[in-house]
């Protein structure tokens, strides 16, 4: 258990949880939680600056930190303390981010979910688009598939579940939502979430320079385009002439 | 072209190395050796880095020519032979260091006693890494030989087009592979989402692995779990040994290729020294558990860590095949004078 000097951090205590003896859990809440998880994000940033010996990966997720770590350079006990320490480190105003924009095409083929979710959330399909694109989305945590970010946390109307049929094939580069969140299918996988769009450019690529674009704490706002549009995009993406458009926003800055 | 050419790829084997641990952070799963203590001795065998990529397989091995001028190779994780053809047929035990010629082919017995064996190449292979790796995720294709399990006819090109001459070595006693009793487990990250009674019966049953076992991942078959809060949690990280229980109560434990993070409830995670012994199991296998601590689990990790160093250190020299074999000759025509002198 960690104590918090602090009171005024409105959460409830981070808590350690073991496992094995090649990772550590550090759980900040149970259930998805904007505020939990940008606390997450902002611990996992801190501990990459201190560069502790023996860690091997820091993966936040929605709601904790996984610490991967070497167990014969570290001990799960030392990384505990170092740790506790960083959780009092005050969280002051908004860290900085990297902010994308990045073209969806709404409509016909590229949405196959759209009309059927939108009826399920008593919403024209319109309003699924309006609430898709109104504001940029965090990514929460990156899992499923390389390069694959959760994003959130859409407005309440989205807290539809997921599909009852999962789908065996998803088509690369579909765009879908589910539980308040939304996802883009790297590649073409089974999935069960909602597909609502697609988008003309490449989350993950073997064959580029930087295989994956995003990474957790980026955030994307989400641009409706025509299919006429997309296409064209797409002919850039595939010609490697489409450079996505990105901007570096500094701490305490709004976009 | 120089290197080895696949004759016939057998039981889709793959090139594993210790993997990509680094990227979990962008949704990028480890991948590497199921065995990486076997990965470990092959590569001393042969002269390389303990974390030089390999090919993995199980049950059954390729069929391998050499396209180079000389090639090293030391097969492990399993005591199945491997056989040479060059001109007559040598069949020769794993974990010795092997020498072939140009137009040799080498091939490996059926190996029933691992689900993972290893053949090691002095010098590796001459393929891009693909985040810091040569590790195949077959999924994702990223790695390995094209991303993909090897095929017929595939070439694989070697950083070495001629290998040194020196003695062969060899590992007198594999010791390491008849590990047994329990595999120890420390409980968590969710034990609180299971009932007493079901973290009481996981410890005292005995669970055999299903058909439904990969890189990824083996499905357990034994006495189900009792969930005591349900078994979707709002998805975290997954670690590899991670025992998950979905809906029906059975236990997953995860492997190499799993992915970064998962919505199912893990009652505990399989200590990191006993891994390379899961990876070596195969269905039909059972197993059973005993509970340790993290502080115990990271003694066990350093205690295996001395006790590989060990292994590896205690490599001794081997006689060459060719040399076996004339030797052999020898002993016939000898022995059968000898037996006429005294018969």
């Amino acid at each position: 258990m960690v104590h918090v000097r602090n009171r005024t951090i409105v959460m409830s205590e981070p808590v350690f949880l073991p496992a094995g003896d090649t990772a550590l859990v550090v759980q900040f809440g149970e259930a998805v939680d904007a505020v939990v998880n940008r606390q997450v994000r902002h611990v996992a940033a801190k501990l990459r600056e201190l560069s502790l010996g023996g860690i091997v990966d820091i993966v936040p997720t929605i709601r904790s930190l996984m610490v991967h770590y070497d167990p014969l350079v570290t001990r799960s006990s030392e990384l505990q303390s170092a740790i506790s320490e960083i959780l009092h480190h005050q969280h002051e105003g908004e860290d900085g981010y990297r902010l994308w924009s990045i073209p969806v095409c709404y409509e016909g083929d590229c949405a196959p979910d759209l009309d059927s979710v939108a009826r399920d959330m008593n919403l024209a399909p319109a309003e699924v688009v309006r609430g898709h694109t109104a504001d940029p989305q965090e990514i929460l945590m990156m899992g499923f598939l390389p390069g694959f970010p959760y994003l959130g946390l859409l407005p309440e109307d989205f807290d539809v579940p997921r599909r009852f049929e999962p789908r065996v094939k998803v088509p690369a580069r579909s765009i879908s939502i589910a539980v308040r969140q939304t996802t883009i299918y790297t590649v073409e996988s089974p999935g069960g979430w909602h597909l609502i769009g697609r988008t003309p450019i490449e989350f993950f690529d073997p064959k580029r320079e930087a295989p994956i674009l995003v990474a957790a704490g980026d955030r994307i706002h989400f641009q409706p385009v025509s299919f006429a549009d997309y296409e064209v995009l797409r002919k850039d993406v595939e010609a490697g002439e489409y450079v996505p458009v990105v901007e570096d926003i500094a701490p305490g800055e709004s976009a | 072209m120089s290197g080895l050419r696949v004759i016939q790829a057998g039981f889709a084997p793959t090139l594993q190395d210790f993997g990509r641990p680094a990227y979990q952070n962008r949704g990028v799963p480890v991948s590497g050796a199921l065995d990486p203590v076997s990965l470990r001795i092959g590569n001393a065998l042969v002269g390389n880095d303990g974390g030089t990529a390999a090919i993995e397989f199980r049950m059954i091995g390729p069929v391998l020519e050499v396209i180079a001028e000389s090639v090293r190779v030391a097969l492990v994780g399993t005591r199945a032979g491997i056989v040479v053809e060059a001109g007559e047929r040598v069949e020769l035990p794993s974990y010795q260091s092997v020498t072939l010629k140009r137009g040799h082919r080498l091939s490996v017995n059926p190996v029933t006693d691992s689900g993972a064996a290893y053949l090691c190449v002095e010098g590796g292979f001459d393929l891009p890494a693909a985040f810091d790796s040569l590790s195949t995720y077959g999924r994702s294709q990223i790695g390995g030989f094209q991303g993909r399990a090897l095929k017929d006819g595939d070439e694989l090109p070697l950083c070495l087009n001629e290998v040194p001459e020196r003695g062969e070595l060899r590992l007198e006693n594999p010791v390491y592979l008849d590990a047994g009793g329990p595999v120890r487990v420390v409980f968590g990250p969710q034990r609180d989402y299971f009932t007493d009674e079901s973290a009481a019966a996981f410890l005292t049953n005995e669970y055999k692995i299903s058909r439904e076992a990969d890189r990824m991942g083996m499905r357990l078959e034994g006495p189900a779990l009792e969930h005591a809060r349900g078994y979707n949690i709002t998805s975290d990280g997954i670690v590899t040994g991670a025992i998950q229980v979905p809906g029906n109560g059975l236990p997953i434990i995860l492997l190499a290729d799993h992915q970064t993070t998962g919505g199912y409830p893990k009652i505990g995670t399989v200590i990191s020294a006993d891994i390379p012994r899961l990876g070596r199991l195969k269905p039909g296998d059972t197993l059973s558990f005993t509970e340790i601590s993290v502080a115990e689990a990271e003694e066990a990790r350093r205690e295996q860590e001395k006790e590989i160093k060990r292994l590896i250190s205690s490599l001794s020299p081997a006689a060459a095949w060719l040399d076996e074999a004339a030797l052999y000759r020898e002993n016939l025509i000898s022995g059968v004078v000898h037996n006429e002198q005294t018969g």
